[in-house]
């Protein structure tokens, strides 16, 4: 397991688009925004969008990701050949989960470091709810991946699939309008960004989130495990 | 010592039918050869041998050992190459065998093996760099550095040059010299001629004939496999 785990997390670095993608892109977008002036009441740009942008890593590396690695993994037949080893195919998948969950976690630590260093935003104030809700995300989005990857036919499928999610799921954040109207805010706290952008900015602020943010993400994260385990197609 | 045993077996995929009522055992230390043109149900059987499928009928033993209920201590003592299977574009090689080595509580020699494969230039290669051909090595080596006791080779040869061709079935012989059973899947009637101690040729999901490759050939092994397959059935 350790050595599939380490193989998976080499693999990864030598993604240069994935890691430029899901690593690179979001530091340089919170950048952009540090550099700009303006604010939304009182509130500099930076600040409100850092949690947008920790929203977005979880979406690059769970929605986007895990689905092109476990629909290629099955359409190349690497899970059926691991089939006949003692292996087996389900560790690698998990290693794979393992390795994403690992970068993205790391990866929402260099957005708060670039926030911090380069643009003064305050860490979280509430850090053992931050690192709940940052965890917990990141697992919603792991979750989803998992269960796109789970059914796509290809890895083709599996990538388009999470292209056309990303829209939403980052609307729902406040990637495009980060003040959503009330309409779409009550919808937007059912979506796992939508809940999971809010109770980030919450415990930035020092608050401990709602406990119905914690809920919908276990429960999206619950439900798309399930689901995936369920559905897994290994052939 | 009966290496491998199958009895009756049958698989169908909706109203198809894979394979139909199939017997035969293999000894062990015995190269077996399966025969058949595509579609014949040769990849069917090899799937459940391996563990892959669940036969619709039928009782299978390897190593005495059933494919799906005991798949745990099986996997430990079959070693199996299939065809397109891949591995990941920016493994190396040398990484896919330590990889594939951890899984084994005594694996080969990785350098050994990749040398008798002629890969040890290419250790530090990644897959998708490989020729064809390499990479068919690349999944014999894999294949045996668990040291299987009973070894299934899906189209061993496909995609080799002679030479490589010639290489391989030196190092098939080596090993089934160590003992190891192997059943081996192929087109090439001379490689089954070469190798095989018995071939089993198969026509639509059946056995259509068994035995040593030189009392089926008539006068040459492709001549009767051409013979038992050739018409359609229709």
């Amino acid at each position: 397991m350790k050595m599939l785990t380490m193989t998976e997390a080499k693999l990864l670095v030598r993604e240069p688009l994935a890691l430029f993608w899901g690593l690179a892109f979001p530091m340089a977008l919170l950048a952009v925004m540090g550099l700009s002036s303006s604010g939304i009441g009182g509130v500099p740009l930076v600040t409100i969008y850092e949690p947008v942008v920790i929203a977005f890593i979880g979406v690059a590396f769970g929605v986007q990701g895990i689905p092109v690695q476990v629909a290629g993994y099955r359409e190349r037949r690497i899970l059926r050949r691991l089939a006949t080893t003692p292996a087996g195919p389900v560790r690698v998948v998990a290693a794979q989960l393992i390795v994403s969950l690992v970068v993205v976690l790391a990866a929402t630590a260099g957005v708060l470091a670039v926030g911090r260093l380069g643009f003064g935003v305050p860490l979280p104030r509430q850090a053992a709810g931050f690192v709940l809700v940052a965890v917990l995300s990141a697992a919603a989005m792991l979750a989803l991946g998992l269960l796109i990857g789970a059914v796509a036919p290809t890895a083709r499928s599996a990538g388009a699939a999470g292209t056309v999610l990303f829209f939403p799921l980052m609307y729902f954040a406040g990637l495009w309008t980060p003040q959503l109207s009330p309409a779409t805010r009550h919808i937007g706290q059912f979506t796992p960004l939508g809940a999971g952008a809010q109770a980030l900015r919450d415990t930035m602020a020092g608050s401990w989130p709602h406990p119905q943010a914690f809920l919908v993400l276990a429960g999206w994260t619950l439900v798309c495990a399930v689901l995936a385990v369920r559905f897994f197609r290994w052939e | 010592m009966t290496a491998i045993e199958v009895e009756g077996l049958s698989k169908r995929y909706g109203p198809k039918v894979a394979v139909d009522d199939v017997s035969f055992a293999v000894a062990g230390g015995e190269i077996f050869g399966l025969l058949g043109r595509n579609g014949a149900g040769k990849s069917t059987t090899v799937d459940c041998l391996a563990g892959l499928r669940v036969p619709d009928h039928g009782r299978i033993r390897v190593a005495g050992l059933d494919p799906r209920q005991d798949r745990r201590e099986l996997r430990q003592l079959l070693g199996v190459q299939l065809q397109e299977s891949e591995l990941p574009d920016r493994l190396t090689v040398a990484e896919a065998m330590r990889l594939y080595a951890s899984f084994y509580p005594r694996p080969a020699d990785i350098d050994g093996l990749l040398a008798r494969l002629d890969l040890t230039d290419k250790s530090n290669t990644r897959y998708r760099r490989l020729s064809g051909g390499q990479k068919q090595r690349l999944s014999i080596a894999l294949a045996l550095i668990g040291r299987p006791r009973i070894a299934i080779l899906d189209e061993l040869t496909t995609g080799l040059d002679p030479v490589a061709r010639r290489d391989t079935w030196q190092l098939i012989d080596d090993i089934r010299n160590q003992g190891v059973t192997i059943v081996l899947v192929t087109h090439f009637m001379d490689e089954a001629a070469r190798l095989c101690d018995r071939v089993a040729i198969m026509r639509d999901g059946r056995i259509a004939a068994l035995g040593a490759p030189a009392a089926l050939a008539q006068p040459t092994l492709e001549d009767a496999f051409v013979a038992l397959t050739g018409r359609r059935t229709s």
